[in-house]
């Protein structure tokens, strides 16, 4: 993963509530085993119709979007997280982020920023006013800033550092192999195991 | 543990699988006791741990099965669309080179992920149970922890066998009273996300409890767990009782002589104490329930099916009355016209919600003596190989074709549309999954979420209505 300092780019005003997995990624675009290429089903039902803001210059080369409350609500699959970065975002701004979206996010390297939803209105009005305007998200100093309007988003701490650092979990957990060993040592013996038994 | 603190059911689990305790903002590492894989969301982990040289850890702590993508109709024929049976040949592939146990599509196991681990008794209270999609929240009806994850996650888990995780808040869900006759585990759940809303127990896992939880069969407990996260909750829980154990009982991987003696002494143990402290606590009255549908695109957007199409003129909150306005557009309704008289084209019953075979005799119980009204089609999916064959067993699929509905092969099918089952644009149906999104279950498709017993009488008089319509 590539190390986030902080992001300047076009912002996306999508004003749009319970922006569900279904939406940002239909189920029809998950059948690729590779990481890539799943920009074509971002929103695809929405961006079918013209009026929809990613179909507007200059919304289409946008990088930070600034939705509504409860985004990305819905299934677990990551393929959400790799549409939103496969398109060109790198941020996503909301006032409340579904759990596995946020967790998702922060494995990807997409900066999940919660901000107020009064916060968000500012946005809104200020990228529908001048669309094109900029918005720079600084993860070092979790600020968001466009044009003369600037606040403040929350991320814990752990993500935020390890986005800052561009670090791999599965090599951080590695580091505790002893104990996850230990552990796995004093599991109790009638734990089930997967493999068949000979009952079947 | 030396703690004698008061302690939830969800912080026992959490607690006894804590390999590590985080410092500072670093999160808890997770032990995690049983990973279920599909072919949707592993086969990118897969390939990461190629890339990194890696072996999966506990190849006997993880399972695969084939569900989401898999057509229910010709399962002895290849898989018509090469983008599929590229992800099911994928997972094939994967399953062989990393040793983990596969059921592939016609096999006698195969099912859906959610429907075949407490089938063969390897969910069992107090365990961590993963998997790549969300609706792993269903086997938390036994007490175990268990959650949905993402693509990255299940490499995590592949490769180390825990997750790093901060605890979630406790949420008690007290329902309490007795159903009345006709009233469902799904209308319990379609009811509480209604009341907390699709955010509402975000960050937090839901305790399902009182003398209605207590009351329910296993599988109704599932349904009700099953759709936790539409109420934003990543788990849910109940905790275990002689029910649960009476459903562990003899299964393939259930322990057994001493062993279950000793789990079970464990399982036991597994309630939480008294004067345990939640984060967050909600009420329900189950004497008052009625059948319940939704109405909207979002789970929470439900109402009883006596009531009427809302009118978003009268929604205080500006946001929630702009997603009620785009949500009735988007299901072609208008405001006041009674629930009863929407028309259904499609009856879906199936899924990790209502793809038991409880919910097939439920279903099955209303449909016999009746037809599926012209110009309906109804489509029943059992949850698993294993469900298929008890029905037969027992008669059901009779019931189904004799009334005109289509009985088929085990599977996700329509509950996403990610194989051929799908809604064509336009097209209303009443489904027993748990998702009505624009175009879940097809492009243009429209979703009614309700339980089986409103699936199979909507399925008759062809608009949305309960066993108590056709009388």
């Amino acid at each position: 993963m590539e190390p986030f300092k902080s992001h300047t780019g076009i912002g996306v005003p999508l004003r749009r509530s319970n922006v569900d997995t279904d939406q940002i990624i239909p189920a029809v675009y998950l059948k690729r085993v590779s990481r890539t290429g799943f920009e074509d089903g971002l929103f695809a039902a929405w961006r079918a119709d013209e009026s929809f803001i990613l179909n507007q210059e200059p919304f289409k080369a946008g990088s930070v979007l600034v939705a509504g409350p409860d985004f990305g609500t819905g299934s677990s699959r990551e393929h959400a997280v790799w549409a939103l970065m496969n398109y060109g975002f790198r941020v996503v701004i909301s006032s409340r982020f579904a759990d596995i979206f946020r967790g998702n996010s922060g494995k990807q390297g997409l900066v999940a920023a919660q901000c107020e939803q009064s916060d968000v209105e500012q946005l809104w009005k200020i990228l529908e006013n001048d669309p094109g305007t900029e918005v720079t998200v600084d993860l070092e100093e979790k600020t968001v800033r466009a044009k003369d309007f600037q606040t403040t988003f929350a991320i814990d701490d752990y993500t935020r550092w390890r986005l800052l650092e561009g670090l791999d979990d599965i090599a951080l957990t590695l580091r505790h192999a002893e104990d996850i060993d230990r552990f796995e040592r004093e599991r109790p013996s009638w734990k089930p195991v997967t493999t068949p038994v000979a009952a079947e | 543990m030396t703690t004698t603190r008061p302690r939830t059911l969800a912080e026992k689990v959490w607690e006894a699988h804590t390999v590590r305790r985080g410092e500072g903002a670093e999160p808890d590492l997770l032990y995690i006791d049983l990973h279920l894989v599909h072919e949707v969301t592993s086969p990118q982990a897969f390939d990461g741990l190629r890339l990194a040289g890696r072996p999966v850890r506990r190849p006997d702590l993880t399972i695969a099965t084939e569900d989401h993508n898999v057509p229910t109709v010709d399962i002895e024929l290849p898989i018509a669309d090469p983008v599929s049976r590229t992800q099911v040949d994928t997972l094939r592939k994967n399953c062989k080179e990393f040793g983990v146990r596969l059921h592939p599509m016609g096999d006698a196991e195969q099912g859906i992920v959610h429907v075949i681990g407490p089938q063969l008794g390897l969910t069992q209270p107090g365990m961590t149970v993963v998997c790549g999609d969300s609706h792993t929240s269903t086997h938390g009806a036994f007490g175990a922890m268990a959650f949905g994850i993402g693509t990255s996650e299940v490499e995590h888990v592949l490769a180390t066998q825990t997750l790093p995780l901060r605890p979630f808040k406790t949420m008690a869900i007290n329902v309490d009273g007795q159903l009345r006759p006709g009233v469902t585990a799904k209308d319990i759940i379609l009811a509480v996300i209604a009341k907390i809303g699709t955010g509402g127990g975000q960050g937090y896992v839901l305790e399902y409890r009182g003398s209605a939880i207590e009351s329910l069969s296993m599988e109704a407990r599932m349904t009700i767990c099953n759709m936790s996260i539409e109420a934003g909750a990543r788990a849910g829980m109940i905790a275990p009782d002689e029910t649960t154990f009476a459903y562990l009982k003899g299964r393939p991987h259930a322990p057994q002589g001493a062993d279950w003696d000793a789990a079970v002494e464990h399982w036991k143990s597994l309630r939480t104490d008294e004067g345990a402290e939640f984060d967050a606590e909600v009420h329900l009255d189950a004497d008052a329930l009625t059948p319940f549908v939704t109405w909207g695109t979002n789970p929470g957007q439900g109402l009883p099916l006596a009531e009427s199409v809302p009118d978003p003129e009268k929604i205080a909150d500006e946001n929630e009355r702009f997603a009620a306005e785009k949500a009735l557009s988007y299901m072609d309704l208008t405001p006041g016209t009674p629930l009863r008289e929407v028309k259904i084209d499609t009856v879906f019953l199936g899924s990790c919600t209502n793809g038991r075979i409880e919910d097939l005799r439920a279903a099955a119980s209303v449909l016999q003596g009746h037809k599926v009204a012209d110009g309906v089609r109804m489509l029943v999916v059992p949850g698993s190989m294993r469900v298929r064959q008890a029905a037969e067993a027992e008669g059901l699929d009779k019931v189904f074709l004799g009334a005109g509905a289509e009985w088929r092969q085990a599977g996700c099918s329509m509950c996403l549309g990610m194989n051929p089952d799908q809604l064509a644009p336009g097209e209303r149906s009443a489904s027993t999954s748990n998702r009505n999104f624009e175009g879940r279950q097809g492009k243009g498709g429209r979703t009614h979420l309700v339980s089986p017993l409103v699936a199979a009488a909507t399925a008759v008089r062809g608009t949305l209505s309960s066993p108590e319509d056709l009388n």
